[in-house]
């Protein structure tokens, strides 16, 4: 792989788990050289245990507070506390790891490098106006195959990475609670770009975006009512993904899926969160029909104007289905100026 | 590096699935022994041969193997003035085997394709893999990050909209290749050396309204779902292009699927392919197309059929009407291969009763 710019990055990670050093020490050949990002969860009670000799800025419900204001900060606790890192990031690229999250090992037994190949899949063209049958052709032993345009050889910017999971697959509650054993095992070694129109449910336990291109557009939204502290009580990553996705292909941007793996490591249970009321499936219903019909209008060239104008959409179209979409497209707009407040002195 | 899977001591499969319901299409100017290496898989299914070039020259078929094979003079006493619809000098023939074939579903592979080796150092049985992605449902209003959901091991992401989880039917898998890659003539002429040895181990639905370059080296489908809109065009001898006959038919179906709300698969099986074609002999026939696939692209990309257009033969009817409205400006040759599909549908037809119609005494 290219050699990367480690300044141009920074890694964000999410503390929902307050001791962090068996997730830093098992990143630590990868994380090394690199800025780091550590954002607490608001609601987390504990102290952070962060081991020595990284390179990192801490951030507690104190500092998000000085940021954004008191009332602003239940904006970001959960999960969603990652994007606060992203809004007050000054990178290029972003790279996001759950910290539940070890490096996975390839099918040579090799420990995969996550943070490289994500900068990597970054920094080369996306393809998303035309599929690509030997899937990314700008990597090493692969091409564009007889039948591809020429004119469209050149590509895109690439806006978002999107990596997958060895071991505790990212699946819903419901199927992870029917399969309890099932593990994800297969190594699929492809980065593809995801057609331009194509809808996707993107996580966010693996996720490298370009921050300068799309950073507004990765929003903090979408909240289910019992939202919990497992990735299967939540859905702000699936809505945050089916946004920065249209918002990609409105502005001829594109987002890849496919490598790098990591290793989720076993925790919660799928039974257990079965029993709360599951609205997500729901949501996601309503969504679908939404997204697929939902054209931006030409003159929104600027990402923040496109997530203006989609939770315009969002409220005019969803409201009146669910009081979650409403706060949702209301948390949109609150983003949208928290980044450019934060981002303007720049 | 990558070598062709040693088949010799696999026994013949036993429970060949669909046996009785699929037809292996084989288009071939040269020889049959390929089909050696093929046994354990192939050899309890029909062949339908598909002989190119020189009638009198005798195809040598391996012992062991049923078939019946088709020369031109076959093809010219079977459909009369109609077979003008098909390729002369070019594997674009193949699609007569689409046509006189009575089964369900079609596999269809090159006479330089091997079996080959998956990371184990398994035998690949590309056939069966196959049928496993015809037969379950395809994905192609969402995308599913891991890939084919109903495989073993897989499932539906979180996120996933649980109504969609049904799918579609499948109506195409498009298989792949290790070793020489199906790349097109600049490309072999950059990197001739270049050689797939990446086994991409997923099966994946490609998305409605995404086109992709369809290969026919190694292709498997549903000849009621989609076969009248398999026709491969007009190449080869007295045309002036080759080596688009495939993507000109998955251009088709591509559209023609997204319409009837049909699936299209790519990813697994792989087979080994040995013979890298001459460069240079690949540049002369693909060069007119490599120009006009500029505006062949956006055609299709636009080409939307109509509300009336419910059965594969009406919506390829519509797509060749459109085809010469909008491309025959681009060369005369579209008209041409406009009246070749609507030729080419009429065949099908013809050959292709539909159940409890009158025979007429066809051939």
């Amino acid at each position: 792989m290219a050699e990367i710019n480690k300044n141009e990055v920074d890694i964000v990670i999410g503390a929902v788990n307050a001791d962090l050093t068996q997730f830093l020490s098992s990143w630590r050949p990868f994380f090394s050289g690199f800025h780091l990002i550590v954002v607490k969860d608001p609601e987390l009670k504990d102290e952070l245990n962060i081991p020595d000799g990284f390179d990192v800025d801490v951030y507690s419900k104190t500092d998000m507070e000085k940021v954004v204001g008191a009332s602003n900060s239940s904006m970001f606790s959960g999960y969603s506390c990652r994007y606060f890192g992203y809004l007050i990031s000054k990178k290029k690229y972003i790279v996001s790891i759950d910290d539940d999250c070890v490096p996975a090992k390839d099918p040579k037994g090799f420990l995969v490098d996550a943070v490289s190949q994500h900068v990597n899949n970054l920094e080369k063209p996306a393809t998303p106006l035309f599929f690509n049958t030997l899937y990314d052709p700008y990597t090493e032993g692969a091409d564009f195959v007889r039948g591809y345009p020429f004119s469209l050889r050149e590509g895109v910017p690439c806006a978002a990475s999107c990596g997958l999971w060895l071991n505790l697959a990212d699946l819903d509650a419901p199927t992870q609670a029917l399969k309890t054993e099932q593990r994800n095992t297969t190594y699929v070694d492809a980065v593809l770009t995801v057609p331009l129109k194509a809808m996707l449910p993107i996580s966010g336990i693996n996720i490298a975006f370009n921050r300068e291109l799309v950073g507004p557009a990765l929003v903090p939204a979408l909240r289910l009512a019992g939202e919990g502290k497992v990735r299967w009580e939540t859905l702000e990553d699936v809505w945050c993904g089916m946004c920065l996705k249209h918002i990609s292909d409105h502005l001829g941007y594109g987002v890849k899926t496919g490598l790098p793996y990591v290793w989720r490591n076993e925790r919660g249970d799928a039974v257990e969160s079965l029993r709360k009321k599951w609205e997500g499936m729901k949501l996601m219903e309503k969504s679908v029909p939404f997204f697929e019909s939902l054209k931006l209008p030409e003159t929104a060239l600027k990402v923040e104007d496109c997530v203006i104008e989609l939770a315009k959409a969002v409220k005019e179209q969803l409201g009146s289905e669910d009081a979650a979409f409403t706060q949702a497209a209301d948390a949109m707009v609150k983003w949208v100026q928290l980044w450019n407040s934060v981002n303007s002195s720049e | 590096m990558v070598d062709p899977a040693n088949t010799v001591g696999i026994p013949v499969n036993p429970t060949p699935l669909l046996k009785d319901e699929l037809d292996i299409v084989i288009p071939t100017i040269r020889n049959l022994d390929f089909l050696e290496t093929w046994r354990p898989f192939l050899q309890p299914y029909h062949l339908i041969i598909v002989q190119d070039g020189d009638p009198t020259k005798k195809i040598h078929v391996p012992e062991g193997y049923d078939y019946e094979l088709y020369n031109r003079n076959d093809i010219n006493r079977i459909l009369g003035p109609k077979a003008s619809c098909i390729s002369f000098k070019d594997s674009a023939c193949r699609c007569f085997g689409y046509m006189v074939s009575k089964k369900k579903y079609i596999f269809t592979i090159d006479d330089d394709c091997f079996v080959a080796k998956d990371p184990a150092g398994k035998a690949v049985n590309a056939l069966e893999q196959h049928i496993k992605n015809l037969l379950c449902p395809s994905t192609p209003l969402f995308f599913n990050t891991l890939y084919e959901p109903y495989r073993e091991g897989a499932d539906f992401v979180r996120g996933y909209p649980f109504s969609l989880r049904e799918g579609v039917s499948t109506a195409v898998s498009h298989g792949l290749w290790l070793n020489i890659p199906d790349y097109d003539a600049p490309t072999q002429l950059v990197k001739p050396k270049e050689r797939n040895t990446r086994y991409v181990d997923a099966v994946m639905t490609i998305p409605k309204g995404t086109l992709f370059p369809m290969c026919g080296m190694n292709l498997a489908f549903d000849r009621d779902l989609i076969g009248p809109a398999m026709y491969f065009g007009l190449m080869g001898d007295g045309q002036p292009i080759g080596r688009y006959d495939d993507m000109w038919a998955g251009w088709c179906i591509k559209v023609i699927c997204d319409h009837l709300g049909l699936g299209v698969k790519t990813g697994l099986p792989y087979i080994y392919h040995s013979k890298a074609s001459n460069p240079f002999v690949n540049l002369k026939k693909e060069y007119k197309g490599i120009f006009w696939q500029e505006e062949i692209i956006p055609f299709f990309q636009n080409a939307k059929l109509s509300k009336e257009a419910i059965t594969v033969q009406q919506c390829y009817i519509e797509l060749s009407k459109m085809v010469k409205e909008k491309l025959s400006a681009l060369d005369p040759y579209f008209e041409k291969l406009a009246d070749a599909m609507v030729t080419w549908i009429e065949a099908w037809d013809e050959l292709n009763p539909p159940a409890g119609a009158a025979a007429n005494g066809k051939a």
